[in-house]
């Protein structure tokens, strides 16, 4: 199994891991061996179990980890030759604890940070800010302190921090963490718009019906290894399910209902409303 | 039994009421679900029935909050502790800081309650062999992923065996099978007649485990209902909350003139 057929993922690699290794201090082996290929465009999620090594590998594309063994390649070029810094500029990596991001007094002093250090300066960096702050539905926000908004908003601000920054690589860590219906609905936007405008969105997530609705490809990952790579229909078919168990996984709820009816793979609500419909 | 009457609260600094007349029952070995949209007042409740709000974290609170029919505002919080725990949403929160493992981490409650060293260890490898995290038991507690951290949070809590638990988004992080094994984990703990309150937004993870639902929506406690019926009610959509999956996708087919077997979406 490799890229979903038809989707975006024709583009040329931006993101390239070959046999990646990391150990912790301590000896914890968190990632195990990954060979992994995205290209640009590309909607790509990553799941398994929790400690399955998911975070440990998407923050070697940013520097912040760096190889135990095997190589990361970014845009084509060596991750070990280039600062977090520079690889900052292409991989923007929105983290699971939002505390761990936010520091600023105002929420516009907040987004407008990593932009900066992205280089923007005036004009454009006003424009991205507030098209970020839109996107997540914090305008009216903008002039509030960062900690007086409630958990769920301080996500879609340190989301709005990521977007401002232009990267053509988002890598979102758990974004529907505390977010009620209308906060993924606008998450589900937010992807939308950045595959729309060319840019490569991978995301981590134990949400399963999120990653069946918004992305094309799922990488299944377990005690640091890629178990599974494929469509969401391939992932998460009836056959793929030991795997999904083996790594604490289990199939969204359309695609277990599908199965339970003998209709395929059908890992959304509408491509099982679809398939019952056209057989009625 | 932990109860709230009529309770008002406001945040220290803030004019804003977060929490309008609410009045709420937690029997004892009932798990009560609290669902509502971003910024209902789902955490504030949860720090108001806990007791940490106003004690530790300021603020005004109007009404009563009486936990075993004793007024909470009146008990120090040492013996607070020992009668109402709670579960944070962000496992950085809770971690101590002290422990230099996992093992020690979740030996930490039972050891402040001032039990026996052979309580404390068979509570311990009682409460990480109900979450399934005795790999973890000599690992530092601060290096663990999200989603291990906060399995150990729970245990944690577990270890303690409150007689009322209040949890805030207790598996935001976790894993499908990590948020199964948290929901059985409570359902054992209410069968020993813990009262327990949980504020999720994963409303299939409640509607397996709840005895009751109460919808909240800007401050104020909209539904109160026995479960399941609860989760058919209007006020969810209403709130903008979503039904659970085997609601609304039957609800989904039904607009579609479509019949499946009867027990397909449980």
């Amino acid at each position: 199994m490799s890229g979903a057929p038809g989707s975006a993922g024709d583009g040329p690699p931006v993101i390239r891991c070959e046999g990646l290794v990391h150990v912790y201090p301590g000896g914890v082996r968190a990632v195990d061996g990954v060979d992994l290929e995205i290209r640009a465009g590309e909607r790509v999620a990553i799941i398994g179990q929790n400690g399955s090594g998911k975070t440990s590998l998407v923050l070697h594309w940013n520097g912040l980890l760096r190889p135990t063994e095997g190589l990361v390649l970014i845009d084509g070029a060596d991750a070990a030759e280039r600062r977090v810094a520079q690889l900052a500029r292409t991989v923007g990596i929105e983290f699971q604890d939002p505390d761990r991001q936010i520091f600023a007094g105002r929420c516009r002093t907040e987004v407008a940070f990593g932009a900066r250090n992205a280089g923007l300066r005036g004009g454009a960096l006003e424009a991205a800010v507030d098209g970020a702050l839109e996107a997540v539905g914090l305008t009216d926000a903008a002039d509030t302190n960062p900690y007086d908004l409630g958990y769920s908003r301080r996500k879609l601000l340190a989301l709005a921090g990521i977007l401002a920054m232009g990267t053509p690589v988002v890598v979102l860590d758990e974004p529907t963490t505390g977010q009620d219906a209308r906060g993924v609905a606008r998450i589900q936007q937010v992807v939308a718009d950045l595959a729309d405008a060319g840019r490569t969105v991978v995301t981590i997530s134990h949400d399963m019906r999120f990653v069946a609705e918004t992305f094309d490809r799922v990488v299944v990952m377990g005690t640091g290894k890629v178990l599974l790579d494929g469509t969401s229909a391939q992932v998460f078919a009836e056959a793929a399910w030991p795997t999904l168990h083996s790594t604490f996984l289990e199939p969204p709820v359309a695609s277990r209902v599908g199965a339970r009816l003998r209709v395929g793979s059908t890992p959304t609500e509408s491509a099982l409303v679809d398939v019952l419909t056209g057989r009625t | 039994m932990l109860e709230l009457r009529s309770v008002y609260y406001r945040y220290p600094g803030y004019a804003r009421q977060v929490l309008l007349d609410v009045n709420l029952r937690l029997d004892d070995g009932q798990i009560v679900g609290l669902v509502g949209p971003n910024e209902a007042g789902k955490s504030t409740l949860c720090l108001v029935a806990s007791g940490l709000a106003p004690a530790s974290v300021g603020g005004v609170l109007g009404g009563e909050v009486l936990v075993d029919g004793t007024v909470m505002a009146g008990l120090p919080t040492h013996e607070l502790a020992t009668r109402v725990g709670i579960v944070f949403q962000n496992p950085n929160t809770q971690r101590s800081g002290v422990s230099g493992t996992v093992f020690e981490e979740i030996a930490l409650g039972p050891v402040n309650l001032g039990l026996p060293v052979g309580e404390t260890v068979e509570r311990t490898r009682w409460a990480m062999a109900t979450l399934r995290i005795e790999a973890l038991a000599d690992r530092n507690p601060m290096r663990l992923s999200g989603g291990q951290a906060q399995l150990v949070a729970i245990a944690s809590i577990l270890a303690m065996r409150p007689r009322h638990l209040v949890l805030d988004e207790p598996t935001a992080q976790l894993d499908p099978e990590g948020s199964r094994l948290v929901g059985d984990a409570l359902r054992a703990l209410a069968g020993t007649g813990t009262a327990l309150l949980i504020a999720e937004h994963k409303v299939d993870l409640l509607d397996t485990i709840c005895d009751r639902l109460i919808v909240i929506d800007a401050g104020r406690i909209v539904l109160d209902d026995r479960a399941p019926a609860a989760f058919e009610s209007p006020v969810l959509e209403a709130a903008g909350v979503e039904a659970p999956s085997r609601i609304r996708l039957g609800r989904a087919l039904a607009a579609r003139g479509i019949t499946i077997p009867e027990g397909a979406l449980a």
